[in-house]
């Protein structure tokens, strides 16, 4: 009752996880053949992981490295996705020609799975972080393409008659009006683009590639190292959940004037 | 007005009062002939049939009329919205051809940007036509004072209330030197005191811009309120019935013996008994 309501909020969202770490800590601790480590055994292996000095093995200080290559190859395919997809978003939406041309087959390709590409882009591209990369792209491309289109599509009429009047010409209406009027839509299709493109980088590490979060949780699955994977999945939803964060900050900033988003 | 001069033995005085009448006759606003028909369910549907209306500078012209009448169709014509499929638009004796600044609409929808401030929605159309920042800043700033919203000039449409959205979208089209301010049911939206208070701005406004104003509406008594002029129209097809000068001297107060038979005569020409 005394709790100040600003803390009220984290205190609330961490009872959950501290109770799930307690059962987690009696159900394993003191067992000789748990196949699932106990909590406190998987935080030294984080800490060996990340800052070495513990266990000294081939995993020692190896997180930054693992934890760098799969944010470059997740924000360079997600960064390459929207390079292309918002243009060609854009012009979908707007161009009649190029929607009949090219939205049937885009919208046919659509439902094949990432994942069901692997095997291809290993054909294509090798084993190894350029098929990777690949799926990231693969992966977020769609959704920032279909939210593109679906933005300049749906500006509201009367927006083009109120700039119209007000001597916008037809040239310019595309900047002044149809860009800031679909970017609340633009900005849904990069935010789902950038977790999808998260979760396909660990997909796309896991078969060939040396180095990655993806790399190191499997391949300490193959040395039974259950300690590793744990901290691999913890870093991957911390990394995850921080990159989300930043993307919503962004985007509430640039959509302030949105009820729905600022 | 040489030719008139010579051919006619009047003295300066009535040449005066001719070179006057002359420079009148040239209407800002010449609706003529104009008929718009639509297609509609494999039908033609006439919305305006044969319309013919003279609007002088510096007049307040309401047209009034029920749903499907027209008004809102040759509102749109004059804004360059819509072309006519007969008769033509003149503006200053010249064709009207699409929309263009000097005809500043107010939509009943407001039609702001979402994404820019009630400065920056002021200031769009100048700054979309190139003017100087400097000069856009200080338009903004002017126009922002005049319609009282300087304590919310750097809010965004969606913190404003009705009557406030309204007051910017007035003030765009003033900020973008319109000549002609057509207006679409502007206050149908808002509640009865804000009616009447944005209906009292906008007299104020009108008198000191000296604007042109053509504004539909279905309420009599907001028309006998604001116009010089209050234009009626019928439905099935479109057309005008009637054309009423309004001479009650503003403010004009609705319970005077003058305006309820204003409102009368009016009713009954709506009504189709004239």
């Amino acid at each position: 009752m005394t709790q100040q309501p600003a803390l009220r909020g984290p205190l609330l969202a961490a009872a959950f996880p501290l109770l799930a770490l307690v059962a987690w800590h009696f159900t394993t601790s003191g067992r000789a053949y748990s196949l699932i480590p106990p909590p406190y055994e998987v935080g030294l292996e984080l800490w060996d992981l990340a800052f070495g000095g513990i266990y000294d093995d081939a995993f020692s200080e190896t997180l930054v490295t693992h934890a760098l290559a799969s944010m470059s190859r997740a924000y360079g395919g997600f960064g390459l996705a929207a390079l292309v997809a918002l243009p060609l978003g854009m012009l979908i939406g707007r161009i009649e020609i190029i929607r009949a041309m090219l939205d049937p087959t885009l919208q046919l390709l659509r439902p094949v799975p990432v994942t069901a590409w692997l095997p291809l882009a290993m054909i294509v591209f090798g084993l190894g972080p350029r098929s990777a990369f690949f799926l990231v792209f693969l992966g977020a491309f769609y959704p920032i393409l279909i939210n593109t289109i679906f933005g300049v599509r749906s500006v509201e009429p009367r927006l083009f008659e109120a700039a119209a009047m007000l001597g916008v010409s037809p040239s310019a209406t595309f900047a002044k009006v149809v860009l800031p009027a679909s970017l609340p839509s633009i900005f849904t299709g990069l935010r789902l683009g950038l977790g999808l493109s998260w979760v396909v980088i660990v997909v796309g590490e896991m078969t060939g590639v040396q180095t990655g979060l993806g790399a190191i949780i499997m391949e300490a699955r193959q040395l039974s190292r259950t300690d590793i994977v744990i901290c691999g999945m913890a870093v991957i939803g911390v990394l995850g959940f921080a990159s989300d964060k930043l993307i919503m900050l962004i985007g509430q900033w640039l959509l302030r004037w949105s009820p729905q988003h600022g | 007005m040489v030719d008139v001069r010579s051919r006619s033995p009047a003295g300066p005085q009535d040449r005066g009062a001719e070179r006057e009448s002359n420079v009148q006759m040239l209407p800002i606003l010449d609706v003529k002939n104009v008929t718009k028909r639509f297609a509609f369910n494999n039908e033609t549907v006439t919305a305006l049939a044969e319309a013919n209306l003279r609007i002088e500078k510096g007049e307040f012209v309401c047209l009034i009329g029920p749903s499907g009448c027209g008004k809102s169709t040759l509102l749109r014509m004059v804004a360059g919205f819509e072309t006519a499929s007969e008769g033509e638009l003149l503006m200053w004796a010249k064709p009207v051809q699409g929309p263009g600044p000097d005809r500043g609409m107010v939509f009943q929808d407001y039609g702001l940007f979402p994404w820019l401030t009630v400065a920056k929605n002021i200031g769009f159309g100048p700054a979309a036509r190139g003017r100087p920042t400097k000069e856009v800043r200080e338009t903004q700033k002017r126009f922002v004072e005049m319609v009282g919203l300087t304590r919310f000039a750097d809010a965004f449409p969606h913190q404003l209330s009705g009557g406030m959205k309204q007051r910017v979208a007035i003030a765009r089209v003033l900020a973008n030197d319109a000549e002609v301010v057509l207006m679409d049911e502007p206050f149908g939206a808002l509640d009865a005191m804000t009616r009447e208070r944005l209906q009292a701005e906008l007299l104020e406004i009108w008198e000191r811009q000296k604007l042109t104003v053509l504004f539909v509406t279905h309420a009599i008594e907001e028309a006998i309120i604001l116009a010089d002029r209050v234009v009626v129209m019928s439905p099935g097809p479109g057309r005008i019935v009637a054309d009423e000068r309004i001479d009650i001297p503003r403010p004009r107060d609705p319970t005077s013996p003058e305006f309820n038979a204003l409102r009368r005569r009016l009713s009954s020409l709506l009504a189709g008994h004239h």
